[in-house]
């Protein structure tokens, strides 16, 4: 109840604020035509680790937070098992797949496992939501934590189909056309078109009926049950729509590391997830990417800064964990809150609405 | 409990008939056939003791929790957090002095300060946003996981069990006879039973100190109705700061525990952060019988489980929390 609240009040200033001039911001704007150039011609600027490691990575894992993103921001249910249907989705594809685990794989071809993958974590995916919309608030976060660490003590446990904690290893990349679309230069196109894919379709479905009844779900249920509206039955469509894509995310971050194992599904991961959703800010699809941006550049360089700076390069997860306090602290929407803050006081000089909304 | 009887008799047959088929279980000699099917009566036995004194440990963990919980609406997950930090500082305490006492009383204060720093500075804040006091809690375990990880390093450590409660005692239940005739009886750690009486001593304390005493009142109303206690002069603020001092401290002394019966490295702090919100789930929220509950029912789970299912033992206690919350989304022993 109150965590919809909390919500509420973190995305009125951003639609506002959107109301005034633009229906798709992003497109208009010369802006993201810029990034969308860039982006698309990155492989011919960037050298094969900072396409893979930093940028492939960065869509990955922005697409998984941008699942929990709609959740969060259309939904208002703070769900932390996004990593974990990512992580089945990609030991699905392992198992229904090509691995070089032959005794648990069924060696399809890819495109029959990935379907299966994706059919079977969104199934899963909606169970989960189907459980956790019985609660509300602060439950929700409780209740997907709660299912995401039984997920993963279970393929630590499992070995008839998770090979316990060592895992599936070297799974099978789709080979076809010609092509090998895990080289460099086509994985990161397949990952790039997968997130704009993504990240469309979660802009369609917010403007969509679908996505206006979800939000004005969020805000009051009660009025919409009163309406006609059914509540339940919306936030589990919510739920599957999510699950889907995160389902995408976990079938590139199988292909990317050609190897799953318990340690990507752990209980830190999901939160990881979360902090890069909040970094980034849960207002707009945008947000999550950039979280998984600083996320991942953090991750990658933090060690080389911390020693410069004479400091221990293990203190990585401090680095993050402080990021994360100053940015719930001070900024409830993320990194996206901060920009149009200053982007605000830029324009009509001292600001005042700001007290207000301090805290929300 | 008449009134539960009246309401849902067919679920209380089912608890009663559970109840007469372990105690039975416990108390009988078993018959040869069975000890084929299922195995010997000695590690059913184990397990069942095993379960039940990680009960215990799991109560004083999740009884703060949900205590701070239920008064103040407080979600703290970085209750693990305090839970891992009063274990190192009990095991320094221990090393130290060679007391292990002693090391429940620094561990009980010094995670106390620390909840109190964690209320003033932060709760104080946000009362009544729980996303925000989530996610702050979130950052706030992340950086204490780091801090302990720097200060502790990765080793597992291992509190002493002080002499007096050293090595196993018998029984009074028998687990086989001898082939002589003679009766096995089972030997147990006496410390793990010292400390569920102690568990179940602090429950019982608590319990009372809620429904009996002035402060367990004012407690209480808080729980029901904040703003009418504020409003009668009680200086609410206080009764907070206190009421999440017991927690944390609560927390910690689960901590020496936990330590004293398994080891403290990085990664329990989540470990058990996810035990008290299963019970707490399972249980009800801000309910402290219900997180006695909870504990037992999870506890017993997870060791049974993992005798008898190895594979599956966590999804059993994964499934009693599907399960409760199908059938009773708020808990078991909640009121609302």
């Amino acid at each position: 109840m109150s965590l919809a609240h909390d919500a509420r009040i973190a995305v009125r200033p951003a639609t506002m604020a959107q109301r005034a001039a633009r229906i798709w911001p992003e497109i208009n704007h010369p802006a993201a035509w810029i990034v969308a150039v860039i982006l698309l011609i990155m492989p011919l600027i960037a050298s094969g680790f900072f396409l893979i490691e930093i940028f492939a990575s960065t869509l990955i894992l922005g697409t998984m937070a941008l699942s929990l993103m709609f959740l969060a921001g259309y939904g208002g249910m703070v769900s932390l098992m996004q990593l974990t249907i990512a992580g089945f989705s990609a030991y699905m594809v392992a198992v229904f797949g090509v691995s070089g685990n032959a005794n648990i794989s069924l060696g399809w071809p890819w495109w029959l496992a990935v379907p299966m993958a994706l059919a079977l974590a969104t199934a899963f995916g909606t169970l989960g939501g189907a459980l956790a919309v019985r609660t509300e608030g602060i439950y929700t976060i409780m209740i997907t934590l709660a299912i995401g660490a039984a997920f993963y003590y279970f393929t630590n446990q499992n070995w008839a189909i998770f090979n316990g904690h060592t895992g599936i290893n070297t799974v099978a990349t789709p080979h076809f056309w010609g092509v090998n679309w895990r080289a460099d230069v086509p994985f990161y196109y397949v990952v790039l078109a997968v997130a704009a894919l993504c990240y469309f379709a979660v802009e369609y479905v917010s403007r969509a009926p679908f996505g206006l009844a979800l939000q004005g779900v969020r805000d009051n249920p009660r009025r919409m049950a009163a309406l006609g509206f059914n509540v339940n039955a919306h936030r589990i469509a919510a739920y599957a729509f999510a699950s889907f894509v995160a389902a995408l995310a976990g079938v590139l971050q199988v292909w990317n590391y050609r190897q799953i194992s318990p340690g990507s599904v752990s209980v830190g991961a999901c939160i990881d997830v979360l902090i890069i959703a909040v970094v980034g800010g849960i207002t707009r699809p945008i947000g999550p990417y950039i979280g998984a941006l600083i996320f991942v550049l953090l991750r990658t360089f933090a060690l080389d800064f911390l020693v410069r700076l004479g400091l221990d390069g293990n203190r990585f997860r401090l680095l993050i964990g402080l990021g994360f306090l100053a940015i719930v602290f001070w900024s409830s929407d993320g990194v996206i809150g901060l920009w149009q803050r200053w982007r605000q006081r830029q324009r009509r000089g001292p600001d005042h609405s700001r007290g207000g909304r301090g805290h929300g | 409990m008449s009134r539960f009887v009246e309401r849902h008799p067919a679920w209380a047959l089912i608890a009663i008939i559970a109840v007469a088929i372990l105690l039975w279980l416990v108390f009988a000699v078993w018959p040869p056939g069975l000890e084929e099917a299922i195995g010997r009566k000695r590690v059913f036995l184990n397990a069942v003791f095993n379960g039940i004194t990680l009960g215990g440990l799991y109560f004083l963990v999740a009884s703060g929790f949900t205590l701070i919980f239920g008064l103040m609406r407080n979600v703290n997950l970085a209750h693990g957090s305090l839970y891992l930090f009063g274990g190192y500082v009990g095991y320094a305490i221990s090393a130290a002095t060679g007391s292990w006492i002693l090391s429940f009383i620094v561990a009980f204060i010094l995670t106390a300060l620390v909840g109190v720093l964690l209320q003033v500075i932060v709760f104080r804040r946000m009362e009544g946003q729980d996303l925000r006091q989530t996610m702050v809690t979130i950052g706030l375990s992340i950086v204490f996981a780091d801090l302990m990880l720097w200060a502790c390093g990765g080793n597992f450590y291992q509190i002493q069990t002080p002499n007096w409660l050293i090595g196993p005692i018998e029984l009074p239940l028998v687990t086989a006879i001898k082939s002589s005739g003679e009766p096995v009886y089972l030997r147990y750690p006496l410390v793990r039973l010292v400390i569920f009486a102690a568990s179940v001593v602090i429950g019982i304390a608590m319990w009372l100190a809620l429904n009996r005493t002035r402060i367990g009142m004012i407690v209480r109303a808080g729980v029901d109705d904040r703003d009418i206690l504020a409003a009668t002069g009680v200086r609410i603020q206080l009764v907070f700061v206190l009421v999440f001092a017991f927690g944390a401290g609560l927390a910690g002394i689960a901590g020496v525990v936990g330590g004293t019966f398994q080891s403290l490295s990085p990664g329990e702090d989540i470990r058990f952060l996810l035990a008290s919100l299963v019970v707490v789930i399972v249980g009800g929220m801000g309910s402290i019988p219900g997180a006695a509950l909870g504990a037992l029912i999870i506890g017993l789970a997870e060791q049974l489980g993992s005798v008898y299912i190895p594979t599956y033992a966590i999804v059993v206690t994964f499934l009693i929390m599907v399960l409760v919350l199908a059938i009773r989304p708020q808990g078991l022993l909640a009121r609302r």
